[in-house]
């Protein structure tokens, strides 16, 4: 036990500000913003902290808190670090102050475009803060009672956040994304019950200790094993999501504020992976293994269908939504690669830690370069809005493949800028998003081959709808919004497109910084693939 | 003079620093920009040139540097930098090229407003060129290999407000993109077998004794050897990066980007690293493999002759000469020559990058007319530009024993006649020949001689000296390149092959051979003059039809139509891709979305049956006692604000309480 509870610090103070904020009504908007930022930054600073005090080689979850909480139910609040939570906390340090401050105008009411409805930035402030915190809590919890109440208290703000600041489809879009998402949770909860039911614990490294040893299968009699793993499946292929349970996504990304579209792609999108890697995986490795070839083409169907449907997209945001899909769904068909493989006499050991790594490059990389192309997206709202001086109550509005062209002789910054985020998100080597893909592909083809050469038409897919999407938008004679001005980035846009490209390029080069966090975890992993 | 392979990095560095450079200074900077990339550039051939003597020094040795990228499990990933003959030679060539092209721009790019960035790109664009080169590692040339493919990207289309230049770039973007999944797929199954992409490794490399053994070894898939399956992956990747059929079809669209673009794409990078490539991982590949690749050359070969006679465009009949003589490159590669490759795409990468400038030349003083029936009459208008160009023509035809293209061609005959596979690739080269000699002769008539048949023709005059020189200096090595390598002292093979005492033989050895190559070239020339270079011809107007539009009008029209790929591929592909998109967002909307949908009516049909019975069936008593709970209700309701601030105050509240009890909770 550490004296300061530097754990519990990361999730709640952005909890705090969230208070801070409700309380001092009648402060300025520039206050606002800077206590927003602060405590959205804190999470930033703290991982710092974390990162000089985590010892990569140490397997066992570190800077541990554990208290009794509920002792009929045999609850304990169970913090815990290791290299897969330390990664996404870093992440979602990173990302929300980058969405804080693609969302400066919703928090500055007097701006020229304050383009929002609602006119309360300590309200949007606030909400983000709680998300900011709940999501955090999902990635350091070890227990699943508090892990599932941080699961499902993200939902409210993000409910809140797109229904009050989103585009004109937002209320139903909400709607359908809270409903789609706790009706996934509610047959997880389900499962979960029944898992303590069974075996009196909640608590995630002993249910993984009675998965691996087989203790679970025969607590859960007849087929009973099998549902409640199904149950918890759902839970996580919604929220990811899986195809086809994605199509609550490319609504509501696209009628989300900039802001929190990027967190939604960026952060909460992770949150279901990571529920794959930390609960399903570990508890139920037997299950997943005779489920892997079905999810595997799942997972082939999202590379696929994912790419293709995006290309038929003319919404940018649904466009780049729809990239999202694609992306994750890498990191599943890697997953469930390794979960076939499991078992077999075969040599894994190399291919499933390619694939396992490249699955946690995957998850990081995608949050920053997706963050960026809603955040570029962002950008053209605004300056649409600005083109057709909108009323500012009007909302943003949509923006179409067709609204633009030549914005890179306009506005040749961003245009460098958000370059840089496609050709990451499509892999080009040099940058971030190549690390991980070509990991997951070198896994995925020692596991199983032909599924990766499947996988190659997604990479295809997605080439062509990015450089679609550069070309239409900033190449060619300006038109459309662009025909008249159109500025490049000002300060706050460069604050907030900027860090995440230096990011890409950094990681891009020198992916060690990333993999040396988590390289002996998933090397354990690897080596320990067994079924009971 | 000799170089440690640990500092290789520097050739490729050099010029990306100038990149950084040009990225990070404002558009006003241009000589500083423009400055640093030559200068960068310069240095590099310096560099390279200790290489090579370095290589040269033990040509069998391949010298190597590797360290660790990052951890991976157990094990690492590793990449390095290597150093032998073929880097070395590779290396001079682009870099001495490479520096022409750029000087030449200097002139041909003045008035561009962008200037600052094309210099910017063009760095960019040697240095993953250079890198690809110095790699010992496959995956560390698939890393410069796509970084080669993103500048051709910028540059084919750095007159990006034209439609058509964009559409060009993302074209051979997506078209090269294509054959690297292959590449890539190849990469894999190799990593999956061997363990390792390093090409040289003290004995673990790929491409050493002991991986190639294993793999020798290795189980087959389909009646195909793995070592022939991962070849012809590999062969994927080059057959989109070089212009081989069929993935041809992206090269002559490049012409849309600026002149020395399409040199420095044609001649020196780009094109050549798909040659490179095949000859770099030559021991990996097994007859099967290399069987096929000759008869993708000899297509290749035939096909990019063919289309180039019924083109009218300067730079796309230049552009066809490409694809062909990359044909020829790769069915050298095929019939077991990889020397006589890289002879051929050395001596091509002078001459053709000298045909490229002298085309921008002639554009360049033509204000943009680049259709060569517009043309004429540059000969004497044009003197130097003229007399260079010829030289490079006569390279490219292979013009007997003075110009390079003839050695080199002749070294790639030799070996395609000589192969114990199929003769179709010997056949189709000779062929091949002929039709070379005859559109060569076509576009120097219909360009040179004769009367302008345009204003911009007529007015038309000789290029300042910077861009002339470079012209001057490629003619010379256009002539003298082709003498590294006579079957009478074949110098560059030997190095190549990593031998140290060169095994000539006397030019009367298969004299027959180069009888017949040269009479095929005269030929064609004849042909080609009587065709075009008849003084009836040449006096015409320039909308007179061409002599073969007259002859086979329907034929004509069809190569010059490129023999319909892009309409083929169009109605294939395009459409599949088309349906694929549109099925995949159709499912989505209304399979997917519509069950959705259905739980959703479900739910909401349910709730109001639910309600209904509720509201008819049991609470019609209470309804008495609910009305007087509403009128509490509503005293109470005065304190609710509706007010979704005042909630959520309410719900961080509830948070932080909930976060206090648990972690007090939890210490008690």
């Amino acid at each position: 036990m550490n004296a300061v509870p530097l754990l519990s610090l990361v999730v709640f103070t952005p909890w705090i500000g969230a208070a801070v904020l409700a309380f001092l009504r009648g402060i300025s908007p520039a206050t606002t913003r800077a206590l927003t930022l602060a405590f959205s930054l804190s999470t930033l600073a703290l991982s710092g902290l974390l990162l000089f005090q985590f010892d990569p080689h140490s397997l066992s979850p570190q800077l541990v808190e554990r208290h009794t909480w509920i002792v009929a139910l045999n609850v304990h609040y169970h913090l815990g670090l290791d290299g897969l939570s330390l990664l996404l906390v870093l992440l979602t340090g990173i990302l929300t102050p980058a969405a804080l401050l693609a969302s400066w105008y919703h928090l500055s009411p007097s701006l020229p475009l304050p383009l929002s409805p609602s006119s309360s930035p300590r309200l949007f402030g606030s909400l983000f803060l709680l998300l900011q915190g709940a999501a955090l809590g999902v990635f350091l919890a070890l227990d699943f009672f508090h892990w599932f109440l941080f699961w499902e208290l993200s939902l409210v703000p993000a409910f809140f956040l797109i229904k009050l600041w989103g585009g004109p489809g937002a209320p139903r879009a909400a709607y359908q994304f809270v409903v789609y998402t706790i009706g996934g949770s509610a047959f997880m909860l389900v499962g979960f019950a029944a898992l303590f039911v069974a075996t009196g614990t909640l608590d995630f490294a002993q249910l993984a200790q009675l998965g691996r040893d087989g203790t679970l299968a025969a607590k859960l009699p007849g087929s009973g094993h099998e549902i409640v793993f199904f149950g918890v499946l759902l839970g996580f292929a919604v929220k990811v999501p899986l195809w086809p349970f994605h199509t609550w996504l490319p609504a509501t990304y696209a009628e989300a504020p900039t802001g929190a579209a990027m967190f939604l792609t960026g952060v909460m999108s992770k949150m279901g992976v990571y529920g794959f890697l930390r609960i399903l995986w570990p508890i139920f490795p037997a299950p997943l293994h005779y489920a892997a070839p079905w999810l595997s083409a799942l997972a082939l169907g999202g590379v696929v269908f994912g790419a293709f449907a995006a290309m038929k997209q003319t919404d940018l945001k649904r466009m780049v939504a729809y990239s999202s899909i694609n992306h994750l769904s890498y990191c599943l068909l890697a997953l469930f690669a390794v979960s076939y493989a499991t078992g077999r006499n075969v040599a894994t050991g190399p291919a499933a830690s390619a694939a396992l790594s490249g699955t946690l490059l995957q998850m990081f990389n995608h949050g920053l370069s997706a963050a960026a192309l809603f955040a570029c997206v962002g950008v053209l709202q605004t300056r649409k809005a600005h083109a057709l001086s909108l009323p500012s109550d009007t909302g943003v509005p949509p923006v179409s493949l067709h609204d633009f062209g030549g914005v890179r002789t306009a506005a040749p910054i961003f245009a460098g800028l958000c370059g840089l985020s496609l050709f990451s998100s499509l892999g080009l080597p040099g940058l971030n998003g190549f690390v991980g893909e070509f990991l997951i592909f070198r896994g995925v083809f020692g596991l199983h081959p032909v599924a990766a050469a499947i996988a190659t038409l997604g990479l295809l897919a997605t080439a062509l709808f990015l450089l679609t999407f550069w070309q239409r938008v900033f190449h060619g004679p300006r038109a459309g919004v662009t025909a008249t001005a159109f500025a490049d980035l000002n300060p706050i846009e460069l604050a907030t497109l900027l860090p995440l490209a230096v990011l890409m390029a950094v990681f891009g080069l020198f992916p060690g910084l990333l993999t040396g966090l988590f390289n002996p975890l998933i090397t354990s992993w690897a080596d320990h693939l067994t079924l009971p | 003079m000799s170089l440690s392979a640990q500092y290789l990095w520097i050739i490729p560095a050099l010029p990306l620093v100038a990149a950084g450079i040009g990225a990070l200074t404002p558009r006003s900077g241009r000589s500083l920009v423009a400055g640093a990339a030559i200068v960068a550039l310069v240095f590099s051939f310096f560099i390279s040139c200790a290489a090579l003597s370095t290589a040269l020094a033990n040509p069998a040795a391949h010298l190597t540097h590797n360290f660790i990228w990052f951890e991976l499990g157990n094990d690492t990933v590793r990449l390095g930098w290597l150093l032998d003959p073929l880097t070395a030679f590779m290396c001079t060539m682009v870099t001495f090229v490479g520096t022409l092209i750029f000087i030449f721009s200097l002139g041909y790019m003045q008035e561009d407003e962008n200037f600052k960035q094309f210099f910017c790109f063009l760095s960019l664009f040697a240095a993953a060129m250079l890198g690809l080169l110095v790699a010992n590692s496959l995956l560390l040339l698939f890393i410069c290999w796509e970084l080669v493919g993103l500048a051709s990207y910028l540059l084919i289309g750095f007159w990006f407000h034209k439609p058509a230049a964009a559409a060009a770039a993302k074209k051979a973007f997506i078209t090269t993109r294509i054959g690297d999944l292959g590449f890539l797929l190849g990469l894999l199954w190799l990593y999956d077998s061997a363990g390792s992409l390093l090409l040289f490794d003290n004995g673990n490399g790929v491409l050493e004794a002991t991986a190639l053994g294993a793999l020798g070894s290795a189980a087959t898939v389909c009646g195909l050897s793995v070592a022939s399956a991962i070849g012809l992956l590999l062969f994927c990747g080059a057959v989109g990066k070089s212009g081989q059929f069929p993935l041809h079809v992206w090269l002559p669209d490049a012409m849309e980007g600026p002149t020395p673009v399409s040199a420095l794409i044609h001649a020196a990078t780009m094109v050549a690293a798909g040659v490179f490539l095949m000859a770099r991982v030559y021991p990996l590949l097994t007859p099967d493999a290399l069987q096929v690749i000759a008869i993708i050359g000899a297509i290749t070969a035939l096909l990019g002759a063919t289309i180039a006679v019924a083109q009218h465009d300067l730079k796309r009949i230049l552009a066809f000469s490409t694809v062909s003589q990359l044909g020829y490159m790769m069915l050298a590669i095929g019939v077991g020559a990889p020397g006589a490759a890289i002879f051929h795409l050395l001596t091509h990468a002078f001459f053709k990058a000298l045909l490229f400038l002298g085309a921008g030349s002639v554009i360049h003083a033509a204000h943009h007319e680049q259709d060569i029936r517009q043309l004429g009459g540059l000969s004497v208008k044009m003197k130097l530009t003229f007399a260079t160009f010829a030289i490079g023509t006569m390279a490219l035809v292979g013009v007997p024993l003075f110009f390079s293209g003839f050695w080199s061609k002749e070294a790639i005959l030799h070996a395609a006649h000589a192969t114990a596979g199929s003769h179709f690739p010997f056949y189709a080269a000779l062929v091949g020949v002929v039709l070379t000699a005859f559109y060569n002769t076509r576009l120097m008539a219909e360009t040179f001689f004769g009367y302008a048949r345009s204003h911009a023709a007529e007015h038309a005059h000789e290029n300042s000296a910077v861009m002339t020189t470079p012209l001057v200096v490629l003619a010379f090595f256009a002539i003298a390149l082709g003498f590294l390598g006579t079957p009478a002292y074949p110098w560059l093979q030997a190095r190549l092959s990593g031998e140290t005492a060169v095994h000539g033989h006397s030019l009367l050895d298969g004299v027959g051979l180069l009888v017949l190559s040269s009479g095929l070239v005269a030929v064609g020339i004849a042909a080609g003059f009587a065709l075009y270079g008849r003084t009836r011809r040449l006096r015409t107007k320039a909308t007179a039809p061409d002599p073969l539009a007259i002859a086979a009008p329907r034929t004509h029209a069809f190569l010059g139509d490129r023999l319909k790929f892009d309409e083929l591929y169009a109605a294939t592909f395009g459409v599949v891709n088309t349906f694929l998109a549109t099925a995949s967002d159709w499912f989505d909307r209304y399979v997917w979305g519509g069950i959705v949908h259905f739980f959703a009516l479900l739910g909401e049909f349910s709730g109001t049956v639910n309600r209904e019975a509720d509201e008819q069936g049991l609470n019609a008593g209470f309804d008495a006692t609910s009305e007087k709970l509403r009128a509490t209700g509503q005293a109470y309701s005065r304190a609710q604000t509706g007010d979704a601030h005042g909630y959520l105050r309410f719900l961080a509240v509830g948070f932080v309480v909930l976060a206090l009890v648990a972690m007090w909770g939890g210490v008690a």
